[in-house]
């Protein structure tokens, strides 16, 4: 089921599915994967290594380094990516591990 | 390796314009860019976007097309979604690309780097939920989503413009909660003359205020002991104003107190720059022309100080006529020629900044953050460590590092670097040109050994290949 978003999207188009830590997600294909996660009411992208504090995006132009997700084993700045169909992304590191 | 005759990094105003011009001058031109579509933040994705959502957005946003459209040129080599890791002198360039790290040379660079937000430590500012304005913005223009609960905090026009957008988009933002005071509009008003050449920007001002108003939008100005509450994610903005304690519950705060530089490519060539105290701000040391003191380095657009998106278009056009002079592809009295009406037309755009310098300074707490305040995103390190290190002895910002790792995140400084800076410049009474701010190196961006393994023409390929001729 999909969560209550804080977010709301203005257009409707082709979704495509992707997982996020094993769970599934319909979002628009192609569209900015960061602003995609958000409106689908993922509020927690990773926690970080030193507090295991929850981060999520902040500047959504590939300066802050606060949406990092692993896609297929690469760490990257989910704000730079376009969303693709069997995308699987997990939290970095590990995800829930905690402070690593 | 390609070899071309200008290199400009970012295609935002001042990058787009400068390519225009440059191919206009008969310079072959490669303009790398980080985002997928031309248009940097500001005109971000507006060939795309502008058909769509051009009534929110505003004139403003879509006129940015008759700059994306200038790029259709033969000489004009625009390469997308690449990331730029290393400049070296000379000039070759390093950048990443589909996953694979790939290099061109140039005979001189042109650096349109833009502006990032200045940072805006408060309490509570890392939980989940809490963004950038231009973050807000970004997200409206690119993808078309709206936050449904937010509050907007901070000060200066672009809090007024985003809070213009949401209201036409039909999500008012909850609050805005604005910083300067009664005082800063005093001071700002000795600035009033000159503003009122640029009045342009005044009646925009004007009139994004009354939209703000008719939607019934509430400000608060004068707010002060600011912080964001939330367990595990942002859920209210508490703050005191005239004595009185707010608390208004939300889901998004936007934080806003100006924009910098993004000095952090132009640092990595080892560029001088100096404290521009009206902004609060590192700003590179440039001629009239945007020539820096690396030979063949310049630099145009809010890179090179804030001056907004009209301005850094000129600026990146007058930039070209100084390098094309300088590659001899121009008389210094065709140079002046062309340059005289785009200098006047700067003048004009550039009256109103003063003033708005002046009305909507950054906010006093986030300049001198509490001490458990978080300041350095990436590695955790509070203001009361910073201030701890220079009772330590540490005096500079790459000490810094050595001493608490601030700075040594995967932002490499980007939204802590200022903050440094300012508490140890405090802490030992000596001025921020002084302190300094933390040395860049490349790779300015986390490149991967997969990435670099797939380089074209990296130093083994080309090797090989002159062994085999």
């Amino acid at each position: 089921m999909k969560p209550v978003s804080p977010f709301l999207e203005l257009e409707e188009g082709p979704r495509v599915s992707v997982t996020f830590d094993g769970a599934t997600l319909d979002l628009p294909e192609g569209a900015n994967l960061a602003a995609a996660m958000l409106a689908a009411g993922v509020d927690v992208f990773r926690h970080t290594p030193v507090s295991g504090a929850p981060r999520a995006p902040y500047c959504m132009m590939g300066a802050c380094f606060d949406c990092l997700v692993e896609i297929e084993g690469v760490v990257r700045q989910a704000c730079m990516v376009a969303v693709k169909g069997g995308m699987d992304i997990r939290k970095p590191h590990g995800g829930d591990d905690g402070p690593v | 390796m390609d070899r071309f005759d200008l290199a400009i990094v970012g295609a935002g105003p001042a990058g787009m314009s400068a390519a225009q011009e440059a191919a206009g001058h008969g310079l072959r031109v490669v303009l790398l860019d980080e985002q997928a579509r031309a248009g940097g933040q500001i005109y971000r994705d507006v060939d795309r976007v502008a058909r769509l959502r051009g009534d929110i957005l505003g004139a403003d946003y879509t006129n940015g097309a008759r700059l994306t459209a200038g790029l259709r040129h033969d000489a004009i080599h625009h390469v997308t979604a690449a990331v730029v890791w290393a400049i070296e002198e000379g000039f070759r360039l390093c950048y990443t690309k589909d996953g694979r790290g790939a290099q061109v040379a140039a005979d001189r660079v042109l650096l349109a780097t833009g502006a990032l937000e200045r940072p805006m430590p408060l309490p509570g500012w890392t939980l989940p939920g809490v963004m950038t304005a231009g973050a807000g913005q970004i997200m409206l223009k690119q993808s078309g989503v709206l936050a449904r609960r937010a509050v907007l905090v901070g000060s200066g026009p672009l809090l007024y413009l985003i809070a213009a957008q949401m209201v036409r988009a039909g999500t008012p933002p909850l609050a805005m909660v604005e910083t300067q005071t009664l005082a800063d509009r005093v001071r700002a008003m000795r600035h009033l003359g000159g503003a009122l050449r640029g009045w342009r920007y005044m009646l925009k001002g004007v009139k994004m205020l009354a939209e703000i108003a008719r939607a019934r939008v509430p400000r608060h100005i004068g707010a002060t002991g600011i912080a964001i509450e939330g367990e595990g994610r942002a859920e209210a903005l508490r703050f005191t104003r005239r004595g009185r304690a707010h608390r208004i519950a939300c889901d998004t705060v936007f934080l806003h107190h100006g924009v910098v530089p993004n000095t952090q490519a132009a640092r990595s060539l080892g560029v001088t720059h100096r404290w521009r105290a009206g902004q609060s701000c590192f700003a590179p040391v440039l001629d009239d022309w945007g020539s820096t003191d690396v030979p063949g380095l310049f630099i145009a657009g809010d890179g090179a100080g804030i001056g907004g998106a009209k301005a850094a278009e000129i600026a990146g056009r007058l930039a070209v006529l100084g390098l094309a002079a300088q590659a001899g592809r121009l008389t210094e009295a065709e140079r002046d020629r062309h340059a005289a009406p785009l200098r006047v037309a700067l003048a004009r755009d550039l009256a109103a900044r003063p003033f708005l310098d002046a009305a909507f300074p950054p906010f006093a707490e986030a300049l001198s953050p509490a001490d458990d305040t978080v300041i350095c995103r990436c590695e955790e390190v509070t203001a009361g460590s910073i201030r701890g290190h220079a009772r330590l002895g540490c005096l500079g910002p790459n000490q810094a590092k050595a001493f608490g790792r601030a700075g040594m995140g995967p932002c490499q400084g980007r939204y802590c670097g200022l903050t440094v800076t300012a508490l140890l410049a405090e802490a030992s009474g000596r001025s921020p040109d002084d302190t300094g701010y933390y040395r860049i190196r490349p790779p300015l961006k986390p490149v991967t050994l997969g990435e670099l393994a797939a380089m074209e023409g990296s130093a083994t390929e080309t090797a090989e290949k002159e062994t085999a001729t």
